[in-house]
């Protein structure tokens, strides 16, 4: 038996006889996917993986870190990122990889005894080819994570122009201190922009409010107060209100009104707007 | 008073030693927390706590000095300074930070106020012979 | 040495602009000009612009408190108008609430602050 080198061992695994190996793997691939990735892109994907895997065995890459295997690492982190935006799990992520050794498999049955180092080689490769699929899938996870939070910091504190000089927060959802410290912020800022002498909180989508929250409220409203605008409360729940009187908060001197309307119409009033209704105009 | 851990240079020392000082003072802490990537709010916070430090050391602690510079830890970046005077020191501390206390002509929200300004605030005082404040401000 | 602020005077109110960081001796000085010139002038209302200042410490609000309750005493109103957001957030952190000194957004709506009667019903 002549000493045959790694690579080439490795090589010849790969590239098979006249079987195509890379179609078997994307069709492999594709059916663990279903129909969430388009066939003509998961082709494209593996085949250039295909490729490039060759390339860095053919010239002599022994693992995962290899200088050579540069471009295999660029190609299956691309992929990995793509999966984790598309919202595969982590096993249909790194289900690419490890498919190849499972299209490999029936080969050694026919193969020579000599293969079966080559494929156990091959199969620590494509372990750590996997593994590093995986840390990019989590990494672009929680940086999406992360992005998702601070987007959803700004989109949900919109400071809505309800009419010329007031202004209105409609806040939704459960407050924590950051987020009602990022509302106060932009509120205040909005009454400058804008040149609002009235501002309306209305948080009728808030279910409940903590000790820090209500504070946080409070302090907004009377730096508005400082700034020469004045705030309403409206929408508040009965169960907050409970909340508030229990916790002793001193909501005195804060006007609050049952419904978002009834707050606009106050704030029309201070600002010398009257409604009237035109007699004879249908209701 | 240990010094506070400086991320890229020793902090600097400023005088304040009369009223012209403090101008002085907001400026070179107004550097510091631009510097450092504060929001517009945090710098805010951070040089007005700073004014009511630095006035209380020349007030109450007949002038002193001031140390500011970058610092880092947990892999955060923050301001921080630290206020000392040689004056008479404070004797009881837990009524000195109570809102609305002065022992002078104040409103008495120099040091409970400033508390509350800064995200670390550490006071260590001997009676007769003098006051150190330190506060850090935290990027966030 | 120490600064003084200008003060300007349109019809019966006067108008002070604060344009940097203050030394405390420029706040206790136009305290007293401004005292002066509310009954040399006979003055109805005091404007104090802050918009350009970024910092108001303690020393600063009560010197606002202060020059609100001395007019108030000659019988002048006082409006501060221009506080910044940050400012604010500052100052309510800091425990200070300015109780008894009026405020507005910018300075137009502060001269039409004082030109309302003195009931504080809209118009």
């Amino acid at each position: 038996m002549v000493k045959r080198d790694n690579a080439a061992d490795l090589m010849g695994l790969l590239s098979n006889g006249d079987r195509d190996l890379a179609a078997m793997w994307v069709a492999e691939v594709a059916g663990s996917l279903g129909s969430r990735v388009g066939s003509a892109e998961l082709d494209r994907e593996l085949r250039e993986l295909y490729e490039a895997l060759v390339q860095a065995l053919r010239q002599g890459a022994v693992d995962v870190h290899s200088e050579e295997m540069s471009e295999v690492r660029a190609l299956l982190a691309e992929l990995s990122r793509n999966r984790a935006r598309q919202g595969f799990s982590p096993s249909e992520t790194a289900i690419s990889v490890f498919a190849l050794k499972r299209v490999l498999e029936p080969m050694l049955e026919n193969g020579s005894a000599d293969e079966i180092p080559a494929y156990l080689r091959l199969a620590r490769i494509l372990d750590g080819l996997g593994l590093f699929t995986i840390e990019t899938y989590t990494r672009t996870r929680d940086e999406l994570i992360t992005a998702q939070a601070e987007q959803l910091l700004e989109l949900s504190t919109p400071v809505v122009r309800l009419w010329d000089g007031v202004i209105a927060v409609p806040l939704v959802g459960t407050l924590d201190s950051a987020r009602t410290q990022v509302v106060m912020e932009k509120l205040l800022q909005a009454l400058v922009d804008t040149g609002s002498e009235q501002a309306i909180i209305d948080i009728t989508g808030v279910p409940a409010v903590d000790t820090q929250v209500a504070q946080h409220l409070l302090k907004t409203i009377v730096a508005a107060r400082l700034m020469g605008a004045e705030c309403t409360v409206s929408g508040i729940s009965p169960q907050i209100a409970q909340t508030i009187v229990a916790l002793g908060i001193e909501f005195d001197g804060i006007v609050t009104k049952a419904s978002l309307a009834d707050a606009l119409k106050l704030a029309l009033r201070r600002s010398g707007v009257d409604m009237v209704a035109h007699t004879g105009t249908r209701r | 008073m240990t010094a506070p851990w400086t991320v890229d240079e020793e902090p600097r020392v400023h005088p304040v030693a009369r009223s012209g000082d403090l101008v002085h003072v907001r400026q070179v802490i107004r550097v510091l927390a631009q510097r450092c990537g504060l929001s517009l709010v945090d710098q805010t916070k951070l040089i007005t706590a700073a004014s009511e430090l630095a006035r209380n050391a020349l007030i109450y602690g007949g002038g002193g000095t001031v140390r500011a510079g970058l610092v880092e830890a947990n892999g955060r970046r923050g301001v921080a300074a630290v206020f000392e005077d040689s004056g008479p020191g404070i004797s009881d501390v837990g009524q000195a930070m109570t809102d609305g206390w002065t022992s002078g002509s104040g409103l008495g929200l120099g040091l409970s106020g400033a508390r509350r300004l800064v995200d670390d605030f550490e006071l260590s005082t001997v009676p007769g012979e003098g006051t150190a404040v330190t506060i850090v401000k935290w990027a966030r | 040495m120490s600064e003084r602020i200008p003060i300007l005077r349109i019809g019966d109110t006067l108008l002070v602009s604060v344009q940097t960081d203050l030394e405390d001796q420029t706040v206790l000085n136009l305290q007293e000009d401004l005292a002066d010139q509310i009954v040399a002038r006979s003055a109805q209302g005091v404007i104090i612009d802050i918009s350009a200042l970024e910092i108001v410490d303690s020393f600063v609000g009560r010197m606002l408190a202060t020059i609100a309750a001395i007019s108030r005493m000659l019988d002048a109103r006082t409006v501060v108008v221009g506080m910044r957001p940050a400012v604010a957030i500052t100052l309510v952190e800091l425990g200070l609430s300015l109780g008894g000194v009026s405020t507005a957004l910018d300075l137009e709506k502060g001269l039409a602050k004082l030109s309302r009667p003195t009931s504080s019903a809209p118009q």
